[in-house]
C-alpha cells in the first residue's frame, strides 16, 4: 500500500515508472497525496461548526510528444494505481508490454524537504486553542461595537504530505502547513448596512494563530466596518486611483501575473506572448514572483513537480524578464521551468501558477501619491478579482474613499475596477517606499492555491471605476 | 489487512458494505446515533488545440461525510477521501472528537422525511465512450467553430466530459438511499481577432446526461454568432439605460442573490430577508421564481438531498412575493415547516437551489407590453454574461458591480460593447422590471425568459 510516504515505496514505484516507460510514454509523473485538514467556524458566542477531514489520492500524468494524460484516483491500492497508470496511458494510445522498451535508470535518493516538518502537525493548535482564539475574537469585535450584527471568524489549518516521483528520476517529499484566519462581520444601524472582512495567512508556521494580533485585526475590521456604514456609492468613470499595499496587489495579479504563466501562453491568450526584453510596463514597475519567501502564504520548499522553487525576476523597470513555466510549458512553449507548477491537490494536473508575487517597493512616501491626485479614488480594502481570455482584468474595491485636491475624502462602497493588462500597465506611474504582502486564495486551471499578492501603494493615472 | 470497499469495481460504492462497516464502529465505539453521505464519481475529458490532443483526463473520486451523535445530542462531523476500511475508521474516530465541539444549542437531527418515498426520475445513466470518441468529437467541434468564421483564429479553452456520478444517504435509523446518473458537458470559448482591434471573445455550454444527446451543433452555432457578433465594438458612455437580461445573465443574477430565499442565511443574518418577509412584495407582480429540481431539463438532478429528504419543486417568489424558503432539517424545524430537500450535510447544515425556474405571472401586466428581444426598435443594452460574480456581488447588502459581456442595441442592430459594467441594487432591479417575455429558454443553469429592466447604472469606458 502507498499510506506511508518515504522511501520504502521506491521498488514500487519505480515498477509503475518502468511499466510506464515499457509502454512507450516519454515521461510518468507519479503524485501521491495525504491531507489532514480543519475548518472551524465562530459565529457570535458559539461554535457552529466543527469539520475535520482526511484526503488521500493520487495524479498520474503521462508525456507523448507535447500532450498529455491525466488521470486521478482516492484509490492508493496497488490495484488502483495500476488501473490508473494503464488509463493514463491509454488515452495516449499506448499499453502497458507493447512497446518494451525500458530506459528507465530508476529514481534518485530521496530528496525529502519534510524531514525537518514532520512535527509541524501535532505542533499545531489542536481544537481546544482554536476554537478559543476564534471565540475570543468575536468576542473582542463585540466588545468594540454594538452594531455588529453578525460577527464571524473562521480557521482552517490545512496539512499536507506529498510524494513526487517521475521517470526521468525525480523522487522528493515534502510535508505542507497553510492556516488562514478570517473574519467578516456585517454592520447594520437603521437602514444602513456593511460587510467587511479580512483574512490572515501564513505557512510553515504552526504557531501562526497562536501568535494571531486578535486585538489588532478586530480593531482594524471593526474600524473598516463603521466607516463603510454610512459609504455612499462611488459615481463611476475614468479616473486615477492610488491603491494601499498588501491586497492592492491583486491588481497585478489580474492584470498581469496570470498573462505570464506559461499556461496562458500555451492557449495563446497572453498579450505579452512576444514582449521578452520590451517595455510592458511603465519604468516605475519591477515584479517579482517568488518561490520562497519566509511564512509568506505562496511559498514552497519544491514545487507539485518535485522542482525546488527559484525567485523570478518577472519585469524589471517596465521591461519583461520572465515567464512562470512548469514542465508542460516548458514542453509546449520553450521557457524554462521556473518551479512553478502548482496544484492544488492530486485530482489536478500541475501548471504554472503565482506563488508570492509583488511589485517591488519605489520611492515615494505613500502620502506623495495621494497628493499627487487631484480628483480621483483610494482603494484602501480590495476584494477579489480575476481576468478574461483576452487579458481584461477586474476586481472589487471593499474599502475605499474618494481623493479631492490631494487629500483623503468621504468614503465610498461599489467600486469595481477594469482594464486591460496592456494598457494599465504602463499607466502605474508611482510606486510607493511601503511593500507589504497579503494571503489570498488564487483559482484557475489546476484549482485553487494559496498565493501571497503584494506591493506598496501604487498609483495608476487612469483607470474605469464601475459604480453607480 | 486493510479492506478497500472501491476495488469491488474502480469507483463504485457498494451501500451494503458500507453500512455493515460503519454498525460495527459505531457499536465499538458505544454511538448509537450517526448518519453518512458519500459520493463517487468516475470521469473522462478532453481538451484541444488546433487540430491536437491537448490533455487528457480522467478521475474516480470518493468523498464520505459521516456524522455522529454523542451522549449529551452533540453532532460531530468528518470528510475522507479514504473509503478503506481503515479511512472510514479514522473518520469515525474524528467525528467523535469533533462532536465533543459541537453546538448544544443547535443540533441538526435526521431529516423527518430521510425515509420518505421518493419521486421517480427518469435519470438516464449513458453507455460509456471511450477517449478517443470523446477526442474526436472535439476535434471536429473545434475545427467547424473556426471555420465559421475566418477571424476567429483560436478556442483557447474547450473541452468534453462524460461523468458517472453515484450518491448515497444512509443512517442508524434504517434511512438507505442511493442513485446513480450520468452527465456529459461541452463547453468551448473561442478567440477572434481582426486587424488593428482588440481580440474578443465568446464561448458557452452544453449539458446533456447522455453524450450522445448532447447539443454540440447549437453550442457551435451560437458561440460562432457570439463572437462574430463581438468583433465590431465600441465603448459606452457611463449612463442608466434599458437594459435586456438574457436568460443565462437573470439567472446568474438571481443564482449570485439566492440567499434571499435561503432559510440558512436568513436564521444567520447573511439574507436581504429576515422570517418575517414570507408573505412581502420584494419584486414587480408580474414576477415568478420557482426551484424545480425535479424538472425533467435538469440533467443532473438526484432524487434526494444530502440529508436523504426527497428533492422537491417549490414555488419562491409567486406574483412578486416571496412565498416559500428553501429548508434543511434544522431550519424548516425553526420555521415550523418541512425541509424542502435543498441541503447539503454538515454539523451545520447549508442550503442551496437545485434549478432555478423564472416565469411571467401571466395574470399580470407588463409596464412596458411593446419590448421584445424580437422586435425592439429602441435602444437598450442586451446584457448576455455577468462576470467576478464572486467579488462584485453583496449578497447581504443586495448591491452588485459586476463586468459583462454584452451588446447595445439601438433598431434592431447590435454592436459589442468594448468593457463596461452593471451596478446596482437586487430589490431595486426587481422592481424596475417591465417586460418579462413569455418565451422560456433552457440553460444549462435553468430556466428564464429575457427579462428587461430600466433605468440601471452601465460604466462605460467612453
Amino acid at each position: 500500500m502507498f499510506h506511508t510516504f518515504d522511501d520504502t515505496l521506491k521498488p514500487q514505484i519505480e515498477d509503475l515508472l518502468s511499466l510506464g516507460k515499457s509502454a512507450g510514454a516519454d515521461l510518468i509523473e507519479i503524485f501521491l497525496e495525504k491531507s489532514d485538514n480543519i475548518s472551524l467556524l465562530a459565529e457570535q458566542e458559539e461554535i457552529s461548526n466543527v469539520s475535520p477531514s482526511f484526503g488521500i489520492g493520487a495524479g498520474i500524468r503521462v508525456f507523448l510528444g507535447k500532450k498529455d494524460g491525466f488521470v486521478s484516483t482516492n484509490d492508493l491500492s496497488n490495484e488502483g494505481l495500476l488501473f490508473a497508470l494503464n488509463q493514463a496511458l491509454g488515452m495516449l494510445g499506448l499499453a502497458v508490454g507493447t512497446k518494451n522498451n525500458v530506459r528507465f535508470e530508476g529514481l534518485t535518493e530521496l530528496k525529502d524537504f519534510g524531514t525537518k516538518k514532520n512535527e509541524w502537525l501535532v505542533n499545531s493548535p489542536n481544537l481546544d486553542e482554536s476554537t478559543f482564539q476564534l471565540l475570543t475574537a468575536t468576542k473582542s469585535l463585540a466588545d468594540k461595537n454594538k452594531n455588529l450584527q453578525v460577527r464571524r471568524a473562521s480557521y482552517s489549518r490545512n496539512w499536507q504530505e506529498v510524494l513526487v516521483a517521475a521517470s526521468d528520476g525525480v523522487f522528493a517529499r515534502d510535508i505542507r502547513l497553510h492556516q488562514t484566519v478570517g473574519i467578516n462581520v456585517i454592520a447594520q444601524k437603521d437602514k444602513n448596512r456593511s460587510t467587511s472582512a479580512r483574512r490572515y495567512g501564513s505557512s510553515g508556521n504552526p504557531d501562526d494563530l497562536r501568535k494571531w494580533d486578535i486585538e489588532q485585526s478586530t480593531c482594524d475590521l471593526n474600524e473598516s466596518a463603521q466607516k463603510m456604514l454610512y459609504a455612499g456609492y462611488v459615481e463611476a468613470g475614468q479616473m486615477p486611483v492610488v491603491l494601499a499595499n498588501k491586497f492592492g496587489g491583486v491588481i497585478f495579479h489580474e492584470a498581469c501575473g496570470h498573462l505570464l504563466e506559461t499556461t496562458q501562453l500555451e492557449r495563446g491568450t497572453s498579450p505579452f506572448h512576444d514582449s521578452i526584453n520590451k517595455q510592458i510596463a511603465h519604468k516605475a514597475v519591477s515584479a517579482v514572483d517568488e518561490g520562497l519567501s519566509n511564512h509568506a502564504f505562496g511559498s514552497l520548499s519544491m514545487d507539485d513537480e518535485g522542482m525546488e522553487p527559484q525567485n523570478t525576476l518577472l519585469i524589471e523597470n517596465g521591461i519583461l524578464k520572465k515567464f512562470l513555466s512548469d514542465r508542460a510549458g516548458f514542453l509546449r512553449t520553450g521557457h524554462p521551468r521556473t518551479g512553478s507548477g502548482r496544484r492544488q491537490n492530486f485530482s489536478f494536473a500541475a501548471a504554472s501558477r503565482m506563488r508570492n508575487t509583488y511589485i517591488q517597493q519605489g520611492d515615494f512616501s505613500p502620502n506623495e501619491l495621494i497628493t499627487s491626485v487631484d480628483n480621483g479614488l483610494y482603494c484602501k480594502s480590495m476584494g477579489g478579482g480575476s481576468v478574461g481570455p483576452t487579458g481584461q482584468f477586474n476586481f472589487s474595491v471593499e474599502e475605499g474613499y474618494l481623493i479631492k485636491n490631494g487629500k483623503l475624502d468621504k468614503p465610498v462602497k461599489g467600486a469595481t475596477l477594469i482594464g486591460e493588462a496592456k494598457e494599465i500597465l504602463p499607466r502605474i506611474s508611482m510606486c510607493a517606499n511601503d511593500l507589504d504582502l497579503a494571503a489570498g486564495f488564487c483559482g484557475s486551471v489546476s484549482g485553487s492555491v494559496n498565493v501571497t499578492v503584494g506591493q506598496p501603494h501604487i498609483k495608476v493615472d487612469s483607470i474605469t471605476v464601475g459604480g453607480r | 489487512m486493510i479492506n478497500l470497499i472501491t476495488t469491488y469495481k474502480i469507483g463504485e460504492l457498494d451501500p451494503h458494505l458500507l453500512i455493515n462497516i460503519l454498525k460495527e464502529y459505531s457499536k465499538e465505539s458505544s454511538i448509537k446515533k450517526w448518519d453518512m453521505g458519500a459520493s463517487t464519481s468516475r470521469d473522462i475529458s478532453v481538451q484541444v488545440q488546433q487540430g491536437n490532443a491537448k490533455q487528457l483526463k480522467g478521475a474516480q473520486r470518493n468523498s464520505m461525510t459521516l456524522r455522529v451523535w454523542n451522549d449529551n445530542n452533540q453532532v460531530g462531523i468528518t470528510s475522507t477521501s479514504d473509503l478503506t476500511s481503515e479511512g472510514i475508521k479514522k473518520a469515525f474516530r474524528g467525528a467523535i472528537e469533533a462532536s465533543l465541539f459541537g453546538n448544544e444549542n443547535e443540533s441538526p437531527e435526521f431529516s423527518p422525511l430521510a425515509r420518505a418515498e421518493l419521486e421517480a426520475l427518469n435519470s438516464k445513466v449513458s453507455n460509456p465512450h471511450t477517449i478517443d470518441e470523446l477526442l474526436t468529437i472535439l476535434k471536429n467541434a473545434e475545427k467547424q467553430l473556426i471555420e465559421s468564421h475566418q477571424s476567429i483564429d483560436s478556442i483557447p479553452y474547450n473541452g468534453l466530459n462524460e461523468t458517472y456520478m453515484e450518491r448515497i444517504y444512509i443512517n442508524s435509523e434504517g434511512a438507505n438511499r442511493h442513485m446513480k446518473l450520468s452527465q456529459s458537458s461541452i463547453y468551448l470559448y473561442a478567440k477572434a481577432e481582426e486587424e488593428n482591434k482588440k481580440p474578443r471573445s465568446a464561448g458557452c455550454i452544453r449539458i446533456n446526461s447522455n453524450l450522445d444527446e448532447l447539443d454540440i451543433d447549437s453550442c457551435i452555432n451560437e458561440t460562432s454568432k457570439k463572437i462574430i457578433s463581438h468583433l465590431n465594438y465600441k465603448s459606452i458612455e457611463t449612463n442608466k439605460y434599458l437594459i435586456c437580461f438574457t436568460p443565462a445573465a437573470f439567472l446568474q443574477l438571481i443564482s449570485a442573490f439566492s440567499s434571499m430565499f435561503n432559510a440558512r442565511s436568513i436564521i444567520d443574518g447573511l439574507s436581504l430577508m429576515n422570517k418575517d418577509s414570507i408573505g412581502k412584495q420584494i419584486s414587480v407582480p408580474n414576477l415568478n421564481i420557482s426551484d424545480e429540481g425535479l424538472h425533467p431539463e435538469n440533467v443532473g438532478a438526484f432524487s434526494f438531498d444530502g440529508e436523504g429528504t426527497p428533492t422537491q419543486n417549490i414555488k419562491l417568489v409567486t406574483k412578486g412575493k416571496l412565498s416559500n424558503l428553501l429548508h434543511s432539517e434544522a431550519t424548516a424545524r425553526k420555521f415550523g415547516v418541512k425541509p424542502t430537500g435543498h441541503a447539503g450535510l454538515g454539523a451545520k447544515v447549508s442550503v442551496s437551489p437545485d434549478w432555478l425556474v423564472i416565469s411571467k405571472s401571466e395574470s399580470e401586466i407588463d409596464k412596458d407590453e411593446s419590448l421584445s428581444i424580437k422586435n425592439t426598435h429602441k435602444e437598450y443594452i442586451l446584457i448576455d454574461e455577468l462576470s467576478a460574480i464572486h467579488s462584485g456581488v453583496k449578497a447581504s447588502q443586495g448591491s452588485f458591480s459586476l463586468p459583462f459581456d454584452g451588446w447595445i442595441v439601438n433598431d434592431g442592430k447590435k454592436i459589442s460593447i468594448e468593457a463596461a459594467t452593471v451596478a446596482g441594487d437586487i430589490l431595486n432591479l426587481l422592481n424596475s422590471i417591465v417586460k418579462i417575455e413569455n418565451e422560456q429558454i433552457v440553460t444549462h443553469q435553468g430556466i428564464s425568459p429575457h427579462v428587461w429592466v430600466e433605468n440601471i447604472s452601465i460604466t462605460g469606458e467612453a
